[in-house]
C-alpha cells in the first residue's frame, strides 16, 4: 500500500465528466488516472511498452518473443483464435499470471519506463494502476455500494461522504448509476448479467487506474448487454487507456482504435484497426478477419 | 417397477423416522414429569427426589463454550492456510490426509490424549494438587482460632509458613447480624491487622476481633481464583475438558471450513486480486465473508458432537458428584452426557427417569446451541442471498 494518497496529486476533476453532488460540501477524491488526459495527437503517446515478451505454462510456451506498444488513451483489441496467447499477454499487463503457479515470463513490459515483470515491482501499486475486469462478471456476494468501495476501501480509509461521491461517480461513469441508485444497498448478485459486468468496471475504475484490461467482458452477455458495455468502453477512450481481448471480431472493429492478430503464441499483425479490417499484411491475419479461420 | 421402488424407500424412510419418534416420545414420556425449575437448580444427590441437574448442565455449557472458543479461529485458521496459502507439496499433502484421518479416530483416544496432555502436562509440572506453575490466584494460609473460625494471612505459594508479627494483616470472615439475632457468615473478607502475643500471656478476646491463635504451622492453604486463575499442569478441570473436546472436533471444523472456502468460486479472488488486494486482504473481505455461512454450518454440527461426547470426558477422571458451579477456568466439573450415563446405571428406577429428563435437558442444550449458530449464520449469510 503506498503511503501517500492515491489521489493527492490529481488535478480537479472536468465539470463535463461528473457532475458535482448536490447538497455536498464534500471534494471529489480518486476518479481521475493519474495524469491529465490529453488530445489525441499523431502518433500517441505509449502507455505500455512490450519487448522481446516469452512466456510460458510449466514447459509450454504460451507467448513468443512479443513486441508491441499500447498507445495511451485508445482503445487496443487483441484478436486470435483459441490458445494464441492474447489473454495470458493481458493477464501479464497486471501480473495476474502470478496467481498461476507455473506461469513465467521473460522480456520487459514497461509502464512509465518501469518493468513491471521486475520481481521488485510493487504488484498491488501496479494493480491499482491497472485494473482488469473479467470474462464472467464476478460481483462481490455484498452490497451495490461495497462492491464499488471495495478497492478504495483496501488502499486507504474514506470518510462516508468521501466515499458516497466516489461510489456514485463510478456509477456513473460506468452508465449504471440510474438502474442501481434507489437500491445501493442490495446485494449485487441480484443484478443482471449486463449491470453486473457494468458494475464491475466501476469497481475497476473507483480505485482511480490508467489502464484497464478487458478479458472478453461480453462473452457472457446478451446483444443488448453487449452493446452497453461498448458504448461504455468507447465513453471511457479518453480518460483510461484500454486494452480488450475479444473473439468477436465485429467488436474488435466497432471499438477499438488499434488492434493486435496473434496467432499460436505470436504477434502476427498489429496496426489500426481500419488498416487491419481492409488491408492486412499478413496472409493468417486476413484469414482470421474474413472468417476462414479461428 | 419405478412405483414399488419408491415405496420401499418411502418405508425405509419412515423406519428411521418412526424409530427417533418412538424414541423421543418414551424419553419425554419418562421425563416430562420429573422437568421442574427445581430439578435444573438442584446439584447432585443420593436421593433421587433431591437430585438435580445444575451441576452438569453448567458443566457442559462451560466446557462446550471453551471448544467452541478455542476450536472455530484455530480450525478456521488452519483452513485458511491450507486452501489459501499453503504451497501444494508432499508435506501440506501429508497435513491434509492426516487431518481427514484424525476426523475419524474415536473420541475416547482425544480423551486419553487430552488426560496427558492437559491434565498432567505428561507430569512436567508436578502433581496435579500440587502444581509447578499458577497465574492469577490468591494464596492463603489458614489458620483457625479456639472457637474454630478461620483467620486467612496471604502467602505466595502453598509451601510457604507465614512469618507472622505484629502488624501483619490477616483476613477474617465478615459476620453480620441476622435478622433473629444469629449470626450470618458472609462472603467477604475484611483486613485486620495482627497482634501477636506469647501464648503465656494473658489474653483477654474482644468481640468482633479474632481470639488468640497457637502460632505454629498453618492448618491449610486455600487459593482464591478469580475466572482467569490458571494452575499447571489443568488438572481434572473445566479447561482441560474443554480443550479435550476441542481436540475432538478440531478436525472436522477443519475440514468443513476447507470445503467452504474451496466453494467460494476463484474468479472472487481473482476479482478482489486484481484490484490490488493483497492475499491476506483477500481472505479477510472476499473468501472468509463469503464463506461464513457454511463455516457455520460445520460449526454447528462439530458442537453438537461435543455436547454429546461423554467418553473422552470419562477418561479425564472427572469427579461426577459436584456440587457446585464452575466458577473458574480451574473447577472441577462434570457434563450431561456423565451425568446421564450416571443415572442410568444406578440400580432404583426413580434414576432412571431422572436420566430421561436429563437427556430432555441435554436436547435442549443442544437446540439452543444450534440455534445461536443459525443465528449468526443468519446475520452474515444477509447481504449474500
Amino acid at each position: 500500500m503506498s503511503p501517500t494518497s492515491p489521489t493527492g496529486t490529481r488535478p480537479p476533476m472536468p465539470s463535463t465528466n461528473a457532475p458535482e453532488p448536490r447538497n455536498r460540501g464534500t471534494k471529489i477524491v480518486a476518479l481521475q488516472p493519474h495524469v491529465n488526459p490529453i488530445e489525441p495527437t499523431n502518433p500517441p503517446e505509449v502507455c505500455i511498452r512490450c519487448r522481446s515478451l516469452n512466456s510460458w505454462y510449466g514447459d509450454l510456451q504460451a507467448l513468443h518473443s512479443v513486441g508491441l506498444d499500447i498507445p495511451k488513451n485508445r482503445v487496443s483489441a487483441f484478436i486470435g483464435p483459441s490458445g494464441c496467447g492474447k489473454s495470458t499477454l493481458l493477464r501479464w499487463f497486471n501480473r495476474m499470471n502470478d496467481t498461476i503457479p507455473s506461469a513465467r515470463a521473460e522480456g520487459e513490459i514497461t509502464l512509465d519506463g518501469r518493468n513491471l515483470l521486475d520481481p521488485r515491482c510493487d504488484v498491488v501499486d501496479l494493480r491499482r494502476r491497472v485494473g482488469m475486469v473479467f470474462q464472467k462478471p464476478n460481483p462481490f456476494p455484498k452490497s451495490i455500494f461495497d462492491n464499488v468501495a471495495f478497492g478504495p476501501r483496501l488502499h486507504r480509509r474514506y470518510s462516508r461522504l468521501d466515499l458516497e461521491s466516489l461510489v456514485e461517480q463510478s456509477l456513473r461513469r460506468a452508465a449504471i448509476w440510474d438502474e442501481v441508485k434507489d437500491r445501493l444497498d442490495q446485494s449485487a448478485l441480484g443484478l443482471s448479467g449486463g449491470q453486473q459486468q457494468r458494475l464491475c468496471i466501476a469497481r475497476a475504475i473507483a480505485i482511480g487506474p490508467e489502464v484497464l484490461l478487458m478479458d472478453e467482458p461480453c462473452s457472457a452477455l446478451d446483444p443488448r448487454s453487449t452493446s452497453a458495455i461498448e458504448d461504455l468502453i468507447r465513453n471511457l477512450r479518453d480518460q483510461y487507456t484500454i486494452v480488450i481481448v475479444t473473439h468477436n471480431m465485429q467488436q474488435a472493429a466497432r471499438v477499438s482504435d488499434r488492434t493486435a492478430f496473434f496467432y499460436n503464441g505470436a504477434l502476427i499483425e498489429s496496426n489500426e484497426t481500419d488498416l487491419i479490417f481492409t488491408n492486412p499484411a499478413h496472409r493468417e491475419t486476413e484469414d482470421y478477419v474474413s472468417g476462414r479461420f479461428g | 417397477m419405478d412405483r414399488a421402488f419408491a415405496i420401499i424407500c418411502l418405508g425405509i424412510t419412515l423406519i428411521a423416522v418412526l424409530a427417533l419418534a418412538l424414541l423421543l416420545a418414551s424419553i419425554l414420556i419418562a421425563g416430562f414429569p420429573g422437568l421442574s425449575w427445581s430439578f435444573i437448580e438442584r446439584y447432585a444427590s443420593r436421593i433421587p427426589e433431591q437430585a438435580g441437574i445444575k451441576a452438569p448442565l453448567f458443566g457442559s455449557i462451560w466446557v462446550a463454550s471453551i471448544c467452541a472458543i478455542v476450536a472455530l479461529p484455530v480450525g478456521v485458521a488452519t483452513a485458511v492456510y491450507l486452501e489459501e496459502f499453503a504451497a501444494k507439496n508432499r508435506f501440506t499433502n501429508f497435513l491434509r490426509i492426516n487431518i481427514s484421518n484424525l476426523a475419524g479416530v474415536p473420541s475416547i483416544v482425544y480423551g486419553i490424549l487430552g488426560l496427558t496432555l492437559f491434565v498432567r502436562m505428561f507430569g512436567l509440572f508436578g502433581p496435579i494438587q500440587n502444581p509447578a506453575f499458577e497465574i492469577g490466584g490468591e494464596t492463603f494460609a489458614i489458620y483457625y482460632d479456639s472457637t474454630g473460625e478461620p483467620l486467612r494471612v496471604p502467602v505466595t505459594s502453598r509451601n510457604e509458613t507465614p512469618s507472622l508479627t505484629t502488624g501483619s494483616i490477616g483476613y477474617i470472615q465478615d459476620v453480620l447480624d441476622g435478622p433473629d439475632g444469629e449470626l450470618i457468615f458472609t462472603n467477604n473478607w475484611v483486613p485486620i491487622p495482627l497482634t501477636i502475643v506469647n501464648v503465656d500471656t494473658e489474653f483477654t478476646p474482644a468481640y468482633g476481633v479474632i481470639s488468640a491463635i497457637d502460632v505454629v504451622e498453618p492448618i491449610d492453604y486455600e487459593i482464591q481464583k478469580p475466572w482467569y486463575y490458571v494452575q499447571f499442569p489443568f488438572g481434572q478441570t473445566v479447561l482441560a475438558g474443554g480443550l479435550t473436546l476441542m481436540l475432538v472436533v478440531l478436525p472436522v471444523v477443519i475440514i468443513s471450513s476447507q470445503e467452504a472456502l474451496r466453494s467460494v468460486p476463484r474468479s472472487l479472488r481473482a476479482g478482489s486480486m486484481a484490484m490490488g488486494a493483497t492475499r491476506l486482504q483477500t481472505v479477510f473481505r472476499v473468501t472468509l465473508p463469503a464463506s461464513i455461512p457454511m463455516i457455520m454450518t460445520g460449526a454447528i454440527l462439530a458442537m453438537s458432537r461435543a455436547i454429546g461426547e461423554a467418553a473422552p470426558i470419562l477418561v479425564l477422571g472427572v469427579a461426577l458428584f459436584i456440587t457446585d458451579v464452575p466458577q473458574s477456568l480451574m473447577d472441577a466439573f462434570t457434563v450431561l452426557p456423565m451425568q446421564i450415563y450416571n443415572w442410568t446405571s444406578r440400580p432404583q428406577e426413580e434414576f432412571r427417569a431422572l436420566a430421561a429428563t436429563g437427556i430432555i435437558v441435554l436436547l435442549v442444550v443442544l437446540l439452543a446451541f444450534n440455534a445461536i449458530a443459525v443465528l449468526i449464520r443468519q446475520k452474515f449469510s444477509r447481504p449474500l442471498q
